[in-house]
């Protein structure tokens, strides 16, 4: 019985499979998304000079490979996309499109360098031997909020009724990302190696005014690179058409 | 009844407690944002080399002027000493959270969130009992007054009238006029804190940063000590009509960024079209790649050097 027990509440707490991941959401990302660019300006909006890598801790072997970077070699070779792989595409000035691919796939285009992050659900497994991409292979989850409350957790009674009704429109998508191509957190060539993992927490919220929003929390994990994991929380703001979705090509140099 | 018939009522009555614990009618999501955080962010909120850096920043054109009319010397000036620490410096200081509950002392149920003072920085009270803030005619605070609720497991709370302070250190301000709404999200060890500042005299849109902290009973905690003006330049205790500040297009700080980094003004000033991608487009035929960095360039710390360090 208390396996049965702990299966429910896993199973409440949205960390078990369930049968269709698109209805079960309990948040509604699809749609387009614009990024608000008001953190790390300067290292996102232009391509900072060779050797800028302040506020990531890069180690030692990054540092050398960083200094190498050279754009014309990473175009020669085809690699101009190695900035918009999936632990630095996020934080790329640009705007999303989310959509569902099927009841078990979330898809998340952008426009800038024309790219797509696919969200696989429940049970999926990759096939083996798949390649390592720019945007690797992610597994997604819902987090669905906690249905119960310690009593010291409780609000003292607002009114005559003492518990409101929980919002509607909250939980989170867990995302992990493996099986990633090497590339680059900044455009100025501050590398990610094979072995990163990233993994982020997308929450929702709407504002009284109508506005959504939406955070993303990330953290890239990468001892061959990072003294430490990768922090930073990325805002978008939700947009109530793709009349300003602009695709262009990845880059190396812009 | 015999042992067996005991135990198999007490499997029921347990097995029926279990069904309808799991069952139950969802009550309010929450979680526990007690202890200490730990800030581990790695964006650049408040850090600036520059004197005149507003790159990102909405401001509207009142929000310019203040900005660039700003003499850091204004800071020695008593009055404006504790401007340094409004609501919005929960994200742009260097401090950790220390979160704790406060409960009714009857019914333990939960009457605000508190986040603890850090050296000059005002407690901060989230009060979730729904009581009324001041009269809007009241004295506006350096802290202000704070609400909170739950949506979900994430809190939200709001602040409201609190004084003009730094919405970037030293360089961009909010006036007495703006809220600041927080959004804090806990996932697992991460806390994410999502602030909005919006201000109807120094902004032309929200101004959103975010900041992450990971949970860690060694968090640099450090005492409150309320923040004390003291006279620190002569000149102004000598002379106290005097007022530090630069006149419109007098500020010698404005083209540093540009200098430095080559960055056009047009961005340097800041402005809501700075913060959305588009405004690349702008830029792309102005910018150049400046030489390759020199200094304050971050990266990996220097190998320990002096007695001890490994032989070179």
């Amino acid at each position: 019985m208390l396996t049965v027990a702990a299966a429910l509440v896993n199973a409440q707490r949205g960390n078990a499979p369930v049968a269709n991941p698109k209805a079960a959401a309990p948040i509604d990302l699809t749609g387009y998304w614009v990024s608000i660019v008001t953190q790390d300006w300067r290292w996102r909006m232009v391509t900072p000079a060779k050797g800028d890598y302040l506020g990531v801790p890069i180690t030692v072997d990054a540092k050398k490979v960083a200094d190498l970077w050279d754009p014309a070699k990473d175009e020669a070779a085809g690699e101009q996309c190695k900035s918009y792989g999936a632990p630095a595409l996020m934080s790329v000035p640009g705007r999303l499109h989310i959509s569902w691919q099927d009841d078990r796939t979330l898809k998340v285009d952008t426009d800038a360098g024309t790219q797509t992050r696919v969200f696989h659900f429940g049970e999926w497994q990759a096939p083996k031997d798949t390649p390592r991409s720019w945007q690797g292979i992610s597994l997604a989850q819902w987090q669905m909020p906690a249905t119960t409350v310690p009593t010291q957790l409780r609000p003292a009674p607002r009114s005559a009724t003492d518990q409101p009704a929980p919002a509607a429109g909250s939980g989170t998508l867990r995302v992990v990302t493996t099986n990633l191509r090497p590339g680059y957190l900044r455009k100025n060539g501050v590398p990610y190696s094979t072995n990163a993992v990233l993994t982020e927490y997308w929450d929702l919220f709407k504002r009284p005014n109508g506005e959504e929003w939406l955070t993303i929390t990330t953290q890239i994990d990468d001892p061959q690179y990072l003294r430490q994991p990768r922090l930073i929380a990325l805002p978008f703001k939700k947009e109530s058409s793709g009349a300003k979705w602009d695709p262009t090509p990845c880059s190396a140099r812009w | 009844m015999g042992s067996n018939a005991v135990f198999r009522a007490m499997v029921t009555r347990l097995g029926s407690i279990v069904v309808a614990l799991l069952f139950a009618v969802p009550l309010l999501a929450q979680v526990d944002l007690s202890g200490s955080w730990a800030r581990r962010g790695q964006a650049d909120n408040g850090y600036a080399r520059e004197q005149v850096d507003l790159l990102g920043i909405p401001l509207s054109a009142d929000g310019r002027a203040k900005a660039l009319s700003y003499n850091i010397a204004s800071l020695s000036a008593t009055e404006r000493q504790c401007q340094m620490y409004p609501p919005f410096y929960a994200l742009t200081g260097p401090f950790a959270l220390q979160i704790s509950g406060e409960q009714d002392p009857i019914t333990q149920k939960l009457v605000a969130w508190k986040i603890a003072g850090w050296i000059d920085r005002d407690v901060t009270m989230i009060w979730m009992d729904g009581r009324p803030g001041p009269s809007e005619y009241a004295p506006h605070t350096h802290g202000g007054f704070t609400s909170g609720a739950w949506e979900g497991d994430a809190l939200v709370a709001v602040t409201k009238q609190f004084k003009l302070g730094d919405m970037k250190r030293h360089r961009a301000f909010s006036s007495d006029r703006a809220t600041l709404t927080y959004r804090f999200n806990r996932h697992g060890d991460l806390l994410t804190l999502t602030g909005i500042l919006e201000d109807p005299v120094y902004l032309a849109e929200p101004f959103v940063l975010t900041e992450i902290f990971r949970l860690d009973p060694n968090a640099n905690l450090l005492p409150l000590t309320a923040c004390e003006p003291i006279e620190e330049l002569p000149s102004l205790h000598q002379n106290p009509g005097l007022v530090p500040h630069y006149l419109p297009g007098k500020n010698p700080f404005v083209n540093e960024v540009t200098e430095h980094h080559n960055i056009p003004l047009e961005a340097v000033l800041g402005g809501p079209e700075t913060m959305y991608p588009e405004f690349r487009k702008k830029l792309k035929d102005k910018y150049v790649m400046p030489p390759p960095c020199k200094e304050g360039c971050g990266g990996p710390p220097a190998p320990p050097a002096g007695r001890g360090a490994a032989p070179q």
